[in-house]
Formats: structure tokens, C-alpha cells, sequence
């Protein structure tokens, strides 16, 4: 907490990172829809290819209304600069690519998002870069997974598909007593509700299709550099204390400090693996992230409110939500996340699979479909869609039940959409 | 580069470019709390443009090891023996806050070793809000606090970086977080015990420019004109909007007025 007055959380999701356009007035952020821009000499082009001066050459690199995004969730974050990329998975990759190379080790929180599961179980292994999972409420299990290679800890502020609650504070301490940082996917919870650097997070991630934009029209990725953690240090990251040949030799944490993360991220990843993100993109997540605060408080009290019918319907054999006393973080997530665990859960429908797909067939104004986060409310039967090839046993050892129904709760009239569902319910038992 | 000197093993960043025999010098110096990395893209500049470049560490600071120094005229004292190390008889002498201070000591003290100076962010004397004096010495966060946020224009706490994707405040926090213990009550100290800045300024025999923020105000515009006065040979930018971080909130209007007096 600032002994100072700063601006608040809800004035920065509204102004970070955005002045009224200099050129024309505008109050609204500008789209820059632009490739490139005029250098005003040779000597100037050279600066900026050089890093003299500020500026931008190429919209892959840098972007002024991109640049507003990355600024924005830098200042809600906490951190000290962002890249805007093509997609959550390209910003889960900038941020490895950065830091990992061929022989180096990742230990993760095996209950991940499946996209995020394959990069690290079967992609990244073609490229030298193994991963160890383990189960993310145990912070030994991480301790003990560390070996000289490993370079990165990895989890999801709340896992997937079970909700578990990352102890990031604990974790972050395992990471920094091995010199190693710590990267958190917040997807599910947004700055709003968990700011993963002010628990000892290092890098953040964020698919900002979900919850920062909100309104489930575009694919986009942020990752964000909390500028604390000493890379000189640790002593295990070259990519950042060494001389880069491909950037004239530049020393990132001599030249940059704090911002030696981000900017590699930049210099290289971003020039060279290319998933940069749209300026339409951005001006379209940052419409989004203005109003996240107002948002965030209605995914939570409508999602308590879904929460709560299910809890007592007879239809329902369980509801796993942290914020109920059954719940094995319980206790944890009201320490971390006092306002509110997020508007993604888990239910399990009594009849098993069949009863799952005739509840889905049945739900009307929820949207049957694979995406979580949007304004509207969606649902999805992972036995008959995402994991259909698997029988219950292989279901069963994904903690994935042939009855679990995962809802993402929106912004509708909680009445509506308790209607909906419960008239789904009642459809689900009868055969 | 690294510089054995008597005030400890120091480091100066050099702009990414090895130094040349024949090549005129620019000495920048940092403020509270900070390190060479506050200078990155001029440095980056004038190494490219035909200079040496030494943007100093002071003692334990950044790379810096060695006591910190706990005067302004030792912590000059510093620079001048590092410039020497370095073989460097004369410099252009860049100084920002506190830094600012430090080159006017070494331009006064020392006039043979300054062929101009620029001092930005500057007055003298230089007071120190109380409150952040008692955090500072507390070890409190509070110092850092103020010395971020009160070092950017009411604007510029909102963003809009001229360098793209970074989040000013962010930067200036981490960077001040990496201080030791006691080092910024040290510098604050020193900016306060500092009293001879204006017969220090009548000594200066270069051409001087001041360049200050509008918004500035820690060390507002307004507070800076005795000192200018006492200058012989002196000029003043003054940018338009910007607070006291002006290497941050305008880098390339800062760099264009420090082009005209290096």
C-alpha cells in the first residue's frame, strides 16, 4: 500500500498508458492501423534501430495503440512493461522462448489449460525444453521437481479444471531460494481480483480474450514483467547478462535493469517469432478493460448466485467453487483472493455423461461453446466435446468426471440465468 | 566499464561502445537511489555519435561497489577520480537531481575537467521533504513511493511513455527497490547538507544549460533561479509538461537539448 495518494485501480484500467491524442485531440485511444512509420532522417532512422531514442519502426515491434495496451495491464499488474501478442498461447511462448533453451526444465502445476498442457507435455520437448508436472497444491512437490536445468516455475493462478489455488506466495519463495522466477498464468482472475507480482510472482500471462476484453471478439495475449527479479543474480539466464549478437551485443540487465525481461522479449521474441497483436486488437481489448472493475464485480456475485442454486439442486451431485466451505483451498483462496474467485467452475450432473449431454442440448440462453471469460455465459460437457475420445477411467485421471459440466458465468440477469439452467437441469434426468 | 579506483571497484556504462583516443567525453551522473541505467538511450547516442560515454555508478550504487558517499562533493570527488581512471582529462558533465548537484561540485571544484555542463532537474539548495527523509532513514517504503510518484508529472503517473510498452512508474519503483539499505537516507542527506550550491554555480567557468520539467515539483521551475542567475555562462530548457523524471517522461526532447551543449 503507497504512503502516498496514487491513482486508483479503477481510474488506471480507464486512463493507464493514454493521454488525448497529440496529433488530432482524441480522447478515445487511437487505432494506428499502420505497418511502419516515416523516419524524419537517416541519423533518426539509425537511433531508433539503435535504441537511442524512442519511437516506432515496425508494428511488429512496437505499436502506439498496442503500446497503450501493454502500459495498461503493465500499471493494473503492478509491473514494469508488457508485450501485446497474437494470442494467451503466444504470450505463454514469448515468455519461455525468452528465458528457456534447449536443455533447459520447466516444473509446472500439472492442472493447466489444455493449450497451455500440450506447449509444455509435447511441443516444447521437440525443441530441448522438457517440463515436470506436479500437482499444484503441493509446494514441495515443486521444491523437489527442481534439478540444475530447471529455469522456470509455472502455474494458473486458479488450475484448470479443478480451481485449485496456487499458493503463489509459498511457490515464489520455492522459485527465489533457487534463484529461478516464477510465471502465472492469470486468465481466470485478472488484475482485479489476484495480482500475482505483489504475492512474489515474477511474469504474468494473460489471455486477454477472456476477462480483460470481455466481449469474446478477439485473440489476444499479454505478458508482463514485474521488474523484480535480479537475473544477474541467479546467474542462470544468458539470454539477459551475456552480449546478444543479434541486437549489436546488447546486455540487457546492464543496459535495461529492471526492464531486462521485457525488453529481450522485445528485441528478439517479438521481432523474430513475430506473434505480435493487432492495433485493432488492442483498441478492442482496451474497450474492454475499461469498464474490467465494474465487470469483475458482476461475474462475482452472479456466479455466487449460480453457485449457490446448484449447491442445492437435486440434480447436482457437487459444485467446486473456492469459495465454498467444501472446497479444499478454501481457506486459502479467502486469503488470496478476498474478492472473489473468479466466474469459471466446475459442477457434476447426476447420470454421468448422458445426463451431461442432454443438459447441454437443453440450455438455452447459455452458449454452448469452447471459450471462457466473455460478457455472456457459456457452457461446455468436457466428456461429449474437449476429452470425448476418453472413457471415464482416462477422464477420471485428468480429474475430469463424465458428468462435469464447467460453466463460464456472464453478466445476464442472475434470475435468467438461473431459470435457464435449472430447466436444463430437469431436461438432464429424464432418459 | 570497470574502474578500480580509490573509492571501491566502479562501473560505468559506455553506451554499448568501446572508448577512443581523440574523442570528446560525456560524463553522466545519476540522482537518489538510482544507477546507469537511467541513461540508457543517450548514452546509446552520443557513443554512436563520435563520444565516450561514462554514465558512472556512484559509490554502491547500480554496479558500483565501495562506501557510499555521503557529501555531494564526495560523491564529485568520485566522479572526477573515476574520469581519471578512465583517462578522461575533460567532459561534458550530465547531471540529473542529486546527480545534478554532483556535477556542479565537480564543474566548480574541478574546472579544468568540465568542458560543459547540463544540469537537469536542478536547484540549490535542494530541499527534502521531512516525511521522506524519516521514511528514508526507516528504511520505509514510503521514500520510494514519493520519489516515483512525485518525480513524474500528474500526466505522466497516467503513462503515455514515449518509449513504447513500459510503464514509467513501474520502472523508476523496481529500480529504487534495488537500492541498499540506508542508501537513499545517505543521498537525500547529502542533497539537503548541501549548501554551497550557489558559490559552487559563481565558480562554473563552462557553458552551462539548465533543463527543467514544467510540472516539476520536486525541484520546480521556479526554485531553480537563483541558481541560474549565479552561473556566468548559462541556458534553460524548460519541457513543456514534464515532471522531475524528464529522462523518462521526455527522453527525445531531452536528448536534443543536451545535443546542443555537449
Amino acid at each position: 500500500m503507497s504512503k502516498i495518494k496514487t491513482f486508483g485501480f479503477d481510474t488506471l484500467s480507464l486512463h493507464a498508458g493514454q493521454r488525448p491524442d497529440p496529433a488530432t485531440g482524441a480522447r478515445a485511444t487511437p487505432i494506428y492501423q499502420t505497418a511502419s512509420y516515416v523516419f524524419k532522417s537517416p541519423d533518426h532512422a539509425a537511433s531508433l534501430f539503435n535504441a537511442e531514442r524512442a519511437g516506432h519502426v515496425y508494428s511488429r515491434i512496437t505499436n502506439p495503440t498496442t503500446a497503450v495496451l501493454e502500459e495498461r495491464i503493465s500499471a493494473l499488474e503492478g509491473g514494469v512493461g508488457a508485450i501485446a501478442t497474437a494470442s494467451g498461447q503466444a504470450a505463454c511462448h514469448l515468455a519461455i522462448a525468452t528465458l528457456l533453451g534447449a536443455g533447459d526444465h520447466i516444473v509446472s502445476s500439472r492442472s493447466l489449460y489444455g493449450g497451455t498442457h500440450n506447449l509444455l507435455e509435447y511441443t516444447l520437448p521437440r525443441f530441448g525444453i522438457s517440463t515436470t508436472f506436479v500437482d499444484p497444491r503441493d509446494t514441495d512437490a515443486f521444491a523437489a521437481a527442481i534439478t540444475p536445468k530447471t529455469r522456470l516455475l509455472f502455474g494458473e493462478t486458479l488450475g484448470n479444471p479443478g480451481l485449485e489455488v496456487l499458493n503463489i506466495p509459498a511457490i515464489s519463495e520455492v522459485a527465489h531460494a533457487h534463484d529461478l522466477p516464477l510465471m502465472i498464468d492469470s486468465t481466470f482472475t485478472t488484475p482485479y481480483l489476484c495480482q500475482p507480482f505483489a504475492l512474489g510472482a515474477d511474469i504474468i500471462f494473460h489471455s486477454a480474450t477472456k476477462f480483460l476484453s470481455g466481449h469474446g471478439v478477439i485473440i489476444g495475449g499479454l505478458v508482463v514483467d514485474s521488474g523484480g527479479f535480479d537475473w544477474a543474480a541467479s546467474g542462470k539466464f544468458p539470454t539477459l547478462t551475456e552480449p546478444y549478437a543479434g541486437f549489436h551485443n546488447m546486455n540487457f540487465v546492464e543496459e535495461f535493469g529492471p526492464a531486462a525481461f521485457i525488453t529481450r522479449a522485445r528485441k528478439e521474441g517479438i521481432r523474430d517469432f513475430g506473434a505480435c497483436m493487432s492495433p485493432t486488437t488492442a483498441f478492442q481489448v482496451l474497450q474492454g478493460m475499461e469498464t474490467l472493475p465494474l465487470r469483475m464485480q458482476r461475474h462475482i456475485t452472479n456466479t455466487r448466485a449460480i453457485v449457490e442454486f446448484l449447491a442445492t439442486h437435486e440434480a447436482v451431485e457437487w459444485v467446486s467453487y473456492p469459495e465454498r466451505p467444501d472446497h479444499p483451498d478454501h481457506e486459502l483462496a479467502k486469503k488470496l483472493l478476498p474478492k472473489g474467485c473468479g466466474a469459471v467452475f466446475s459442477f457434476g450432473i447426476k447420470g454421468g455423461r448422458e445426463a451431461g449431454q442432454r443438459f447441454i442440448s437443453r440450455v438455452e440462453l447459455l452458449s454452448h461453446l469452447a471459450n471462457v471469460g466473455d460478457a455472456k455465459s457459456l457452457v461446455i460437457h468436457p466428456a461429449s466435446t474437449t476429452h470425448h475420445r476418453m472413457d471415464a477411467k482416462a477422464l477420471a485421471a485428468a480429474g475430469i468426471s463424465e458428468g462435469l459440466i464447467r460453466l463460464s458465468v456472464g453478466l445476464e440477469d442472475p434470475d435468467d440465468l438461473v431459470e435457464d439452467l435449472g430447466q436444463a437441469l430437469r431436461a438432464s434426468q429424464k432418459s | 566499464m570497470e574502474l578500480e579506483t580509490r573509492s571501491g571497484n566502479l562501473f560505468g556504462y559506455s553506451g554499448a561502445r568501446a572508448h577512443q583516443s581523440g574523442q570528446d567525453t560525456v560524463v553522466f551522473v545519476h540522482g537518489t537511489g538510482m544507477d546507469h541505467t537511467v541513461w540508457v538511450l543517450p548514452s546509446r547516442y552520443f557513443a554512436r555519435h563520435g563520444y565516450n560515454v561514462l554514465a558512472l555508478d556512484l559509490p554502491a550504487h547500480g554496479r558500483s561497489q565501495g562506501s557510499p558517499a555521503t557529501t555531494i562533493d564526495a560523491m564529485a570527488d568520485a566522479v572526477i577520480e573515476a574520469m581519471a581512471t578512465a583517462n578522461i582529462s575533460s567532459a561534458a558533465l550530465v547531471g540529473h537531481s542529486m546527480g545534478s548537484l554532483v556535477a556542479l561540485s565537480a564543474a566548480a571544484r574541478y574546472p579544468d575537467r568540465a568542458r560543459s555542463l547540463a544540469l537537469i532537474g536542478s536547484t540549490a539548495p535542494m530541499g527534502v521533504h521531512p516525511d521522506m527523509l524519516r521514511y528514508a532513514a526507516d528504511n520505509d517504503h514510503g521514500v520510494i513511493d514519493m520519489l516515483t510518484y512525485w518525480g513524474y508529472s500528474k500526466a505522466a503517473q497516467l503513462g503515455g511513455n514515449e518509449n513504447p510498452g513500459l510503464w514509467m512508474a513501474g520502472n523508476t519503483l523496481r529500480l529504487l527497490e534495488r537500492a541498499p539499505d540506508n542508501l537513499i537516507h545517505i543521498d537525500l542527506a547529502a542533497c539537503k547538507d548541501y549548501d554551497t550550491g550557489l558559490s559552487h554555480a559563481q565558480a562554473v567557468a563552462c557553458p552551462t544549460l539548465f533543463i527543467l520539467g514544467e510540472r516539476d515539483i520536486m525541484t520546480p521551475v521556479r526554485s531553480a533561479q537563483k541558481l541560474i542567475s549565479a552561473v556566468a555562462k548559462t541556458q534553460v530548457c524548460v519541457l513543456e509538461g514534464s515532471g522531475h523524471s524528464l529522462m523518462m517522461e521526455r527522453p527525445d526532447a531531452l536528448l536534443d537539448a543536451l545535443i546542443s551543449i555537449v
